[in-house]
């Protein structure tokens, strides 16, 4: 099956009606940016899932990351787009500009340097993600530890993405496995999910040619209902076992506990925390679970694939990308930014 | 000079800017003789008055533009802030359908900045402002204390006249249905080389900071009738095309396929969830003229050196005033101009 083939099929596709989520940051943008979405049939829904750390973060901890920078001993180092994420009160956009220092840094390797030139400061890292930041977060201690650096700590919120998936599979008929998660996890978790939830699961690459076969490939075996299935097509960066030496860093320096998630509240064991051990480094992560949303603001919903972003009263009308209301909507992984993005006069 | 001179002490510039350098006695004049003057020598500074007094060509219009330039790093694979302070006023003015004539040059020092560095920064400034085809004819220099004490940098600020013939007239307000859309060269490339600096990244991206004087007026001795045309900078193509729909009234459509990108920018962006339609450039350009002198334009473009990967890559049409884009894989998709930061994705 080449390209054109596949392309030609999910434009005329005319089976049962299909509900598609994928729950990658990635391949939510991927979708966008190749127009994934004018080339399917009206048939064929996608859709996007809990893909998006930061649009999954609760706001107590930007509450919390907030309250850490408002004291003149910290400094808060973040990467992403986590800056103008609103808190319940205010986002470190406006705590930076009363004052409080805030810095993006491009790699984690930076803040090693940062903190060691500067003893007099704690560096406080916002490490937010799934578990393919979780590694690189490992790997920054593991360098703190060797280097005896002793002024960095992390506000951590890492989840891990199978609980999640559980979570909001009703009534999703397929699923695009999260592709840079499944680097490092491997597939096995998929391939149980996808008989454990009788969906099928397709792991997909990022390339638009490499999404229009496994969206294919996803449709073949959704449209025959309840049934299961299981294919890797990205068997090149994803492996059955993932990624071992990722996997350990991780396990050496994290353990699992409960997570907050925004819309899904609190899901056991969807967490991970520095160990104890390493306690030190914690900046205060655990117990952060209170959420309030902005008023209107129905990220709950759209997190959990319930709701289209457009479907939301405020968006392209007070919710926009330059003036977002919701996580979802600042965020270049969230649901509402990138549908934003192609909505024409919104 | 020999040290052993007495006189030669004087001269002697000490290895970092301090605060006496920009304190107008004369450490200054040592600093402005020693490494501004004889590098930017011609005869509207060299009497170096108040002011630098020009020549006004006969029923021209004046363009008259300035900007500037924060950059770190200062020194890039590609260039540095200098080459980069003339580039962008040249072209400002170069936009406008001006030809640049005289620039100015702002430096404002950060104490500790180290001298060799400065003095390369002038020369490299003075050389691209020799390729541009301008003067720097009046300056000004200041020494304030560093933002980062371990990292003494400097800013330069440039601003630039040029003049326009009377009967030219280069605006998106011009852009009609039936234009195309020409880009000059590979987008992306300054922007992906400071990024890849910052991040300490080791490839092969060089920033593509460049004058593009001979090209554009290649274009005009041609006699194109260009109907707008604008350097791709800070928000990208993208940002750019999205402006000149709003303000033509017209659909811009654009050709994934046929749009330049460098395989080394593409594969860093495909790393960094970057996009290269939304990334700045320092020598590029997109200019909208009629469909019938699309051919001519690309083959100037492309004579030039800093246009051989010129291509047509869209085209303007009645319809709604916004911006799509056949994608590669054969997707239609809205072209929003830049939102945010453009930061790199984290998941
Ligand atoms: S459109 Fe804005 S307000 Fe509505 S759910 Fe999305 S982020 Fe929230």
């Amino acid at each position: 099956m080449n390209l054109s083939e596949a392309a030609n099929f999910l434009k005329n596709y005319n089976g049962r009606e299909l509900r598609l989520m994928e729950v990658c940051g990635t391949h939510t943008a991927g979708i966008v940016q190749n127009g994934i979405p004018s080339m399917l049939s009206d048939r064929i829904h996608l859709i996007t899932g809990p893909g998006c750390p930061v649009c999954v973060t609760v706001t107590d901890y930007i509450d919390r990351l907030i309250n850490l920078a408002k004291d003149p001993a910290n400094i808060i180092v973040t990467f992403g787009d986590l800056m103008r994420v609103p808190g319940s009160a205010g986002s470190l956009t406006q705590a930076k500009a009363s004052g409080a220092d805030i810095r993006y840094v491009y790699s984690p390797a930076e803040i090693l340097k940062l903190a060691k030139e500067d003893p007099g400061h704690t560096y406080i890292f916002a490490a937010v993600g799934f578990e393919t930041t979780a590694p690189v977060y490992a790997a920054l201690l593991s360098g703190a530890l060797e280097e005896k650096i002793e002024n960095i700590k992390l506000l951590t919120s890492l989840k891990t993405m199978p609980q999640a998936i559980r979570r909001v599979s009703d009534g999703i008929d397929g699923f695009l496995a999260p592709g840079h998660v499944a680097v490092i996890t491997g597939t096995e978790e998929y391939r149980q999910l996808a008989s454990e939830l009788e969906v099928p699961f397709v792991v997909s690459g990022f390339k638009g040619e490499e999404l229009i076969a496994s969206i294919y490939a996803l449709t073949r075996l959704a449209e025959r209902e309840g049934k299961a299935g299981f294919i890797n097509l990205y068997p090149q960066a994803v492996k059955e076992k993932g990624n071992e030496a990722a996997k350990a860093a991780t396990e050496s320096f994290f353990e699992k506990g409960d997570a907050a998630w925004r819309g899904m509240g609190i899901i056991p064991d969807s967490g991970l925390y520095i160990r104890s051990e390493y306690k030190k480094y914690d900046a205060g992560s655990h117990d952060l679970a209170g959420d309030s949303e902005p008023e209107g603001c129905r990220c709950r919903e759209v997190i959990t694939g319930k709701l289209p972003s457009c479907d939301c009263p405020l968006f392209g009308t007070v919710c926009t990308p330059e003036h977002p209301v919701g996580a979802c909507m600042v965020s270049q992984e969230g649901a509402c930014f990138n549908s934003a993005k192609t909505t024409k006069n919104y | 000079m020999r040290r052993d001179c007495p006189l030669a002490v004087l001269n002697i510039m000490a290895d970092k800017i301090n605060k006496t350098h920009g304190a107008g006695g004369s450490a200054t004049s040592e600093l402005i003789d020693s490494i501004f003057r004889e590098a930017f020598s011609n005869e509207y500074l060299e009497p170096l008055s108040d002011s630098a007094v020009l020549p006004l060509p006969a029923g021209k219009k004046l363009a008259f533009t300035t900007d500037s330039y924060v950059v770190r790093p200062i020194f890039f694979p590609g260039g540095d802030i200098g080459r980069l302070a003339v580039c962008g006023t040249v072209n400002d003015l170069l936009m406008s359908g001006a030809d640049p004539a005289y620039i100015t040059a702002g430096y404002i020092l950060e104490e500790g900045f180290d001298t060799d560095d400065l003095k390369k920064v002038v020369a490299s400034m003075a050389d691209t402002a020799k390729e541009a085809g301008v003067q720097i004819v009046t300056g000004d220099t200041k020494v304030i204390e560093p933002a980062d004490i371990k990292e003494p940098g400097l800013l330069i600020n440039t601003a630039g006249v040029g003049f326009i013939d009377e009967d030219i007239d280069i605006s998106p307000a011009r852009i009609k249905p039936g234009d195309a859309v020409i880009v000059s060269g590979n987008l992306g490339d300054h922007h992906a080389a400071i990024l890849g600096c910052r991040m300490s990244v080791k490839n092969n991206i060089v920033s593509d900071a460049a004058p593009l004087t001979q090209m554009i007026s290649g274009l005009k001795d041609a006699g194109l009738d260009i109907h707008a045309m604008r350097d791709v900078t800070r928000g990208g193509l993208a940002t750019i095309l999205n402006e000149f729909a709003s303000s033509a009234g017209a659909h811009i459509r654009i050709e994934e396929s046929s749009l330049p990108v460098s395989e080394e920018v593409k594969g860093f962006c495909g790393i960094l969830g970057l996009d290269p339609l939304y990334m700045g450039n320092e020598g590029k350009c997109v200019i909208i003229l009629p469909d019938e002198e699309k051919e001519k334009a690309v083959e100037i473009m492309r004579k030039s050196p800093y246009g051989q990967n010129a291509s047509v890559t869209g085209s303007v049409s009645c319809g709604t005033p916004d911006v799509t884009m056949r994608t590669a894989i054969g997707g239609e998709k809205i072209v929003s101009p830049l939102y945010g930061e453009g930061l790199p994705r984290i998941c």
